[in-house]
């Protein structure tokens, strides 16, 4: 009985597990990323325990700036797949290191984790057949308008609701592939998501061209790597290698290879230029929430 | 970690805590989201428990009928159901059958999927009923028939008291399996309690407290269908018959 509640309490005070993620990583000669399986081009899985995407090689190219930074003759990169609903636990229990994919820094997760410089602004925008004559969100009063069930997506929606007093027949698809098979079967008229993941499958879709990108930005979102909170000399090695990035074209360099070059599994373009939001926020790093630029 | 169960008084579009944690004129908070999550899936699982219970006992019954074509009905509707997976199921209800039927289209995800989980279940108490049947001794078929009693009438005084009566307990994880079950209900699109931990806890970042309050109202609903199912084996019990005392 004595050793159950004891590993019991083990079991709980991994939640406060140390804060050195620097003396970690040079202790055990490993770092663990926690990557993502489908964030379209920011972070996927090739199959096989492979990772690739934006976020996902620019991860690897701060853990080698780590591994210098430390000098260590051999360091193993470790990734650790993660889902919306463990990320940050699985952050804050010290399974990851270092979570690169397409989590949104906000207020509300700054309470439990620290975040790394901006490295993408990701906006919310709408899908619709080409030929739908929609082009705004105004016209969507009334109409059918899919999106996915567990993003941010749903909230700006309803936020756009109270706001106007419009009203969308919101349908929730599963997942991304879901919610377009839903507009392109023609059950909705709009499909709500962040703009690289509509930009994505669109490409990915049989006839591209049946498709587009219309209206106004609806939200947002400044997306940043996730790690330890009051861990200074770990965020300063993560941000000082992100801004060493940007200074060099480095990080240009791997935007133009994830968004706008032919990428696996199946060599088609994303073809979603850098927008001005995420020039800005390399031109300025910084580690504001969203909530700072709903204010602008 | 901390835990923070205020996250439940928040209202659900500006974020803020709301005095009492249920929101009022038209303000949702997430205690209310969930209370109102609760109901769809208490709603499509005791729809789909009708529509399972009715179709399964049918075609359990048909499956021992003295009739190869009526036994044929009955084992193709059962192999059908229960050799493709539940998910799988529901995604063809949902996008195949109505883009070859587009009169389909117009039906309500909530009707389909009452549908679609009551017919995965039926499959399951088919099996039963007709183990139910089954397990009764021959002669007492032939006894109700050689008293005069037409084949209905066997089934309806005879067989049937008895099989159902025998196959209480599986009929009770079956219809505890229904509520937890009916979380994919999420996959088209009706906002039940799994929607509501996966959609909240991105929301809040509380995906702890989130996930924990789930799991209470799924044990809660479960236990309570076990329990009534067990009120009911302890009413219905015969002296000298199984499960009798």
């Amino acid at each position: 009985m004595k050793r159950t509640v004891l590993a019991l309490a083990a079991v709980l005070a991994v939640g406060v597990v140390q804060a050195d993620t620097l003396a970690k990583i040079k202790e055990t000669g490993a770092i663990a990323l926690g990557v993502r399986e489908s964030s379209g081009a920011l972070a996927f899985t090739l199959g096989d325990g492979k990772y690739a995407g934006f976020h996902t090689e620019m991860a690897q190219h701060i853990a080698s700036d780590l591994q210098k930074q430390l000098g260590l003759a051999k360091m193993e990169v470790k990734f650790q797949p993660v889902t919306s609903q463990n990320r940050i636990p699985l952050v804050q229990n010290g399974t990851v290191d270092l979570e690169c994919g397409s989590t949104t820094n906000n207020a509300a997760r700054q309470k439990d984790v620290a975040f790394a410089i901006t490295t993408y602004v990701e906006e919310v925008r709408i899908a619709v057949k080409a030929n739908s004559g929609i082009t705004s969100i105004a016209q969507l009063n009334g109409k059918n308008v899919a999106t996915t069930t567990g993003t941010t997506s749903v909230q700006t929606l309803r936020k756009h609701e109270k706001a106007t007093g419009m009203d969308f027949k919101e349908i929730f698809g599963k997942d991304h592939a879901d919610s377009f098979l839903l507009l392109e079967s023609g059950r909705a008229d709009a499909f709500v998501m962040d703009g690289q993941i509509l930009a994505g499958n669109i490409a990915k879709s049989k006839n591209p061209a049946d498709f587009k990108i219309v209206g106004e930005v609806l939200s947002v979102e400044p997306i940043a790597c996730m790690l330890r909170r009051d861990d200074a000399p770990f965020k300063k090695a993560v941000d000082d290698s992100i801004k060493g990035m940007i200074k060099s074209g480095e990080l240009a360099k791997l935007y133009d290879k994830w968004f706008m070059q032919p990428i696996p599994p199946s060599n088609t373009k994303v073809g979603l230029p850098l927008s001005e939001a995420t020039k800005a926020a390399w031109a300025n790093p910084n580690d504001r929430p969203m909530e700072d630029y709903a204010k602008k | 970690m901390t835990w923070d169960w205020q996250v439940f008084c928040k209202d659900t579009t500006s974020g803020d805590a709301v005095q009492g944690c249920f929101g009022r004129g038209g303000d949702v908070t997430y205690l209310n989201w969930i209370f109102s999550a609760w109901g769809w899936t208490l709603s499509v699982a005791l729809l789909s428990l009708i529509v399972a219970m009715l179709v399964g006992s049918l075609m359990g019954i048909l499956r021992t009928a003295p009739n190869k074509w009526l036994v044929l009905l009955g084992n193709a509707w059962t192999e059908l159901f229960r050799n493709i997976p539940l998910l799988v199921q529901i995604f063809l209800w949902y996008h195949v059958i109505p883009s070859i039927f587009l009169v389909l289209r117009g039906v309500p995800s909530f009707v389909l999927v009452v549908f679609a989980l009551g017919f995965f279940t039926s499959a399951r108490i088919s099996e039963q009923v007709k183990a139910g049947i089954q397990s009764l001794p021959k002669g007492q078929r032939y006894a109700g028939l050689a008293m005069g009693l037409t084949l209905p009438q066997t089934y309806r005084y005879v067989l049937l008291p008895m099989a159902f009566r025998i196959v209480i307990p599986p009929l009770t994880s079956e219809s505890m399996n229904i509520v937890k079950n009916s979380s994919v209900a999420f996959a088209v699109s009706i906002a039940e309690l799994t929607m509501f931990a996966m959609q909240a806890g991105e929301e809040t970042s509380r995906n702890v407290e989130i996930y924990l309050a789930v799991t209470l109202l799924y044990f809660i609903s479960a236990f309570a269908i076990n329990r009534v199912m067990h009120v009911v084996e302890d009413r219905v019990r015969v002296p000298g018959m199984i499960g009798g005392k």
